[in-house]
């Protein structure tokens, strides 16, 4: 199920999600994301990490530092999301049609 | 950014005016009972046939639950609808996805229900926004879809 997929595993860690929301705001290289929080550079290091392998977080060089941003490729779990919704409400509309015409034979 | 538009079919064995009526006028019958996004079970989900129309559920206590409203009434063939809910199935007057449901015969009969569902990017387009949902709403709710949608089954 997608709820279960890694994406929401990873922003299960509040310091974690305290990240991602850091980058929801812009991008912003780690000494940037580390200034905001309670925590060290290495372990903000190991926080975006997470991120990138679950897919919520990109990054590019910019001259010599790193930069992370929120990876719009993970907007598409809404996609799917919405897709099972559609598909299943289609499914009971089908079920219920079908069955009022088959009433009718 | 934006998001490819949702696209999804379902035949059904009646006429496609019948089929209209059914989808549109008989929604709070045919739509998974248990959870929908009010605070207590539906009791309907009135479609009001006509543009701006007003698309709401309503509870055994006639609370009223906005969903959306009426964007083009065109039976038999065409109903746009405004999905107006967030990500957090929660209403929100100022976002506007179109889901657009189509009738069409089917030559071997019966009718063919295409739903497309568009402007998904707007459900991400504040990135902060989404962030909260994934990092509190979602999962939950997700549950609550797959529960409502194993029951129905």
């Amino acid at each position: 199920m997608t709820y279960e997929n890694s994406a929401f595993a990873a922003l299960a860690d509040p310091t974690r999600r305290a990240v991602f929301e850091r980058l929801a705001r812009g991008p912003a290289s780690v000494g940037q994301v580390a200034e905001g929080l309670p925590v060290s550079r290495p372990a903000v290091s190991q926080h975006l990490k997470v991120l990138k392998a679950a897919g919520l977080v990109d990054d590019h060089a910019e001259g010599a530092r790193r930069v992370y941003r929120l990876d719009p490729r993970g907007i598409g779990a809404l996609r799917d999301w919405l897709d099972q919704h559609w598909a299943r409400a289609l499914d009971a509309f089908q079920t219920y049609a079908d069955s009022l015409e088959d009433d009718l034979e | 950014m934006t998001i490819a538009p949702l696209v999804r079919t379902v035949t059904v064995k009646t006429t496609p005016a019948r089929a209209f009526a059914l989808f549109t006028g008989r929604m709070g019958q045919w739509w998974p009972k248990g959870k929908t996004v009010g605070a207590q079970p539906h009791v309907d989900i009135v479609i009001e046939p006509r543009p701006d129309g007003r698309w709401f559920e309503r509870d055994a206590d006639g609370a009223e639950t906005l969903w959306g409203k009426v964007l083009a009434w065109e039976p038999p063939g065409r109903v746009l609808l405004a999905w107006q809910l967030n990500a957090q199935w929660t209403y929100d007057p100022d976002l506007v996805t179109e889901l657009e449901l189509t009738f069409a015969a089917r030559p071997e009969g019966g009718t063919q229900v295409i739903l497309e569902h568009r402007n998904l990017e707007r459900l991400g387009d504040s990135a902060a926004l989404l962030a909260e949902q994934l990092g509190n709403g979602w999962p939950g709710r997700l549950r609550d879809f797959a529960d409502l949608a194993d029951t129905a089954d």
